[in-house]
């Protein structure tokens, strides 16, 4: 399940940008997103700094800074349910209890087979659909009970398919 | 009369997205090449004459602007394109992007032509990561159709546009957060002065502007700076993308000439279209979390940056949330202030610290533990926020609230009391005594 991006890919994805040190930020998600836990290590921003010249403390800061970063594992699919106002005032909070019960988790947490992570984000820029939820790039809005059961069946279809 | 004017939205939904033949079919490019007949002055001339208005929100006239970089004799210059839309309740850029990311390019091209630059840049958010692939096909297209490149047309300029990724932080909206992060850093803001315009991205001489104020670019070039100016008002040329989202019938984005009204905004069947759901309409607000609320007695307001300033409100990002009599004020500011809590950088104290102390207060006051002592705290913490903070983010986080006790004073008074006209707090407490 947790299969970790090789030092090849990692090395592959910095120089596709072309060693730049003002890619930083695309590079660091772009290992996060091959990482398959959603996450960049302390490992990975290690040879991230080696690579670009820069000094770890320079990557964590900006690891630490930006909310779509983690330095921890997190499920394989971040479930990330907007709570701005435009959202909070169409029923996200319901949208978020459905979620929880649904997966058996707190926000917050991670479901026991590091298949989900539930998360609040701030506005994605989709309240003309809201509730709105989004997982990796994908958008997902006007979220009911019906529509979230098939969110979650699809995701664990597909990686039920890939077993 | 129909209240829209599409200008710059015509084309969205209408032609493939990345398709220079699509975007050359509904007249794109007519623009640049004609730019290619002008003097740089001559197009600054135009986009003054225009009357454009900065429409990331904080309404700086875009011609005054480019006049000031056009003055400085340092090279490189960059020209920068922030796409960072993170105001909640805003969405029109994603649709430029998304839907007719041509025009933007065009517009920025311009932008490249007149200042003699070779590298523009266009930061958009990491949430809109999926539309980043639509915006890089479009360059990549007008590249090889020859619109983007060396030597553009056989004109000589050599002109590239860069897509720079964010990773989720509102506050690299400010401009100069925006740059540090296009710089690969954390996007905390710059001090100013230097202004952006002398020391820039990568400390050279640097344009920023927001998505839509480029898209208008072509148009202007197109129309000239004084038809332009006639769709909107005497000081706010040309038409609005709002955005409306909330309680209201149809959400969504529109394009409005400066001049409509709010009531326009909210009831026209064509906009709008009234409240959903059959409540009242209890106030409505504008630009993101950092613009003011209005009361509905400011429905008559003329929606120009102008008219709006008197008024106490503003046009900012153009995002209209409209909410109904089920919401509670203070409830409301809670949320507006947690927004504010996770997304301040922390560079600055004000900032920072304020908002939390603005925020345990909001709290007391829905648990019906605040006095007239907290009230006034409140006040003069607001007063010190909007004076003190840092940058732009920090200064506008208690604009909602500060309007919010001017127009619902009555609110707050009876949250004293612990009575929530809106029914929304104590309720759940006092069911369970």
């Amino acid at each position: 399940m947790n299969e970790k991006p090789t030092k090849e890919q990692i090395l592959g994805i910095i120089a596709k940008y072309g060693k730049a040190k003002e890619q930083l930020l695309a590079i660091l998600l772009d290992i996060q997103e091959a990482s398959g836990s959603n996450c960049v290590t302390e490992e990975w921003a290690q040879l991230v700094a080696k690579e670009l010249d820069l000094p770890l403390s320079k990557v964590f800061d900006v690891l630490t800074f930006y909310a779509m970063f983690s330095t921890k594992p997190r499920g394989r699919y971040v479930i990330e349910i907007c709570n701005s106002a435009p959202c909070y005032y169409s029923n996200s909070e319901k949208v978020a209890e459905i979620f929880q019960e649904m997966l058996g988790i707190k926000m917050g947490e991670t479901t026991p087979d590091g298949l989900f992570t539930l998360l609040y984000t701030s506005c994605i820029g989709a309240c003309d659909q809201g509730p709105v939820a989004k997982i990796g790039d994908k958008v997902y809005g006007f979220l009911n009970k019906d529509k979230i059961t098939g969110i979650i069946n699809e995701y664990r279809e597909v990686v039920s398919c890939q077993k | 009369m129909s209240k829209i004017v599409k200008l710059i939205s015509a084309n969205c939904g209408k032609i493939r997205p990345d398709s220079v033949e699509d975007y050359l079919n509904s007249g794109g490019y007519a623009a640049l090449k004609k730019a290619f007949t002008m003097e740089p002055l001559q197009i600054i001339e135009e986009v003054k004459k225009a009357k454009l208005l900065g429409r990331g929100g904080a309404a700086y006239p875009a011609g005054s602007k480019w006049e000031q970089l056009y003055e400085i004799e340092e090279f490189p210059k960059y020209i920068v394109c922030n796409a960072d839309e993170g105001e909640p309740g805003t969405f029109k850029d994603k649709l430029l992007m998304e839907q007719d990311p041509l025009r933007v390019i065009e517009g920025m091209t311009i932008a490249g032509y007149v200042f003699n630059s070779h590298d523009g840049y266009i930061y958009i958010r990491g949430e809109y990561r999926g539309l980043q692939k639509i915006f890089q096909a479009a360059i990549d297209n007008a590249k090889k159709e020859g619109f983007l490149g060396e030597n553009i047309l056989n004109t000589g300029f050599s002109y590239n546009i860069h897509i720079m990724t964010g990773a989720g932080a509102y506050v690299c909206g400010e401009n100069s957060a925006l740059l540090n992060s296009i710089e690969g850093k954390a996007g905390r803001p710059r001090i100013k002065p230097p202004h952006l315009a002398e020391v820039g991205l990568f400390l050279m001489p640097t344009l920023v502007n927001n998505v839509e104020s480029f898209a208008n670019i072509p148009t202007i070039v197109n129309e000239g700076g004084e038809k332009y100016l006639s769709y909107g008002t005497a000081d706010s040329g040309g038409t609005k993308l709002i955005c409306l989202s909330g309680h209201i019938k149809n959400r969504g984005v529109f394009e409005v000439p400066f001049g409509v009204t709010l009531r326009d905004i909210i009831d026209d069947p064509e906009l709008g279209g009234g409240m959903a759901g059959g409540r009242k309409l209890k106030f409505f607000h504008l630009g993101g979390q950092s613009g003011p609320c209005g009361s509905p007695e400011q429905l008559d307001t003329v929606y120009c940056c102008r008219a709006m300033r008197n008024a106490g409100l503003s046009v900012g990002s153009g995002a209209v949330v409209v909410l109904d009599e089920s919401v509670c004020v203070i409830d409301y500011l809670k949320k507006v202030t947690e927004f504010f809590i996770h997304e301040s950088c922390g560079k600055c104290v004000p900032c920072r610290e304020g908002n939390k102390q603005l925020y345990l207060i909001l709290d007391k006051l829905s648990k019906g533990e605040a006095t007239e002592n907290d009230l006034a705290l409140m006040k003069r913490l607001s007063r010190v926020m909007a004076k003190s903070s840092f940058c732009g983010l920090g200064q506008a986080a208690s604009t909602a609230l500060d309007s919010c006790l001017k127009h619902f004073s009555s609110e707050f008074e009876a949250h004293l009391n612990k009575q929530c006209p809106a029914g929304v707090c104590f309720t759940k407490k006092e069911s369970g005594e």
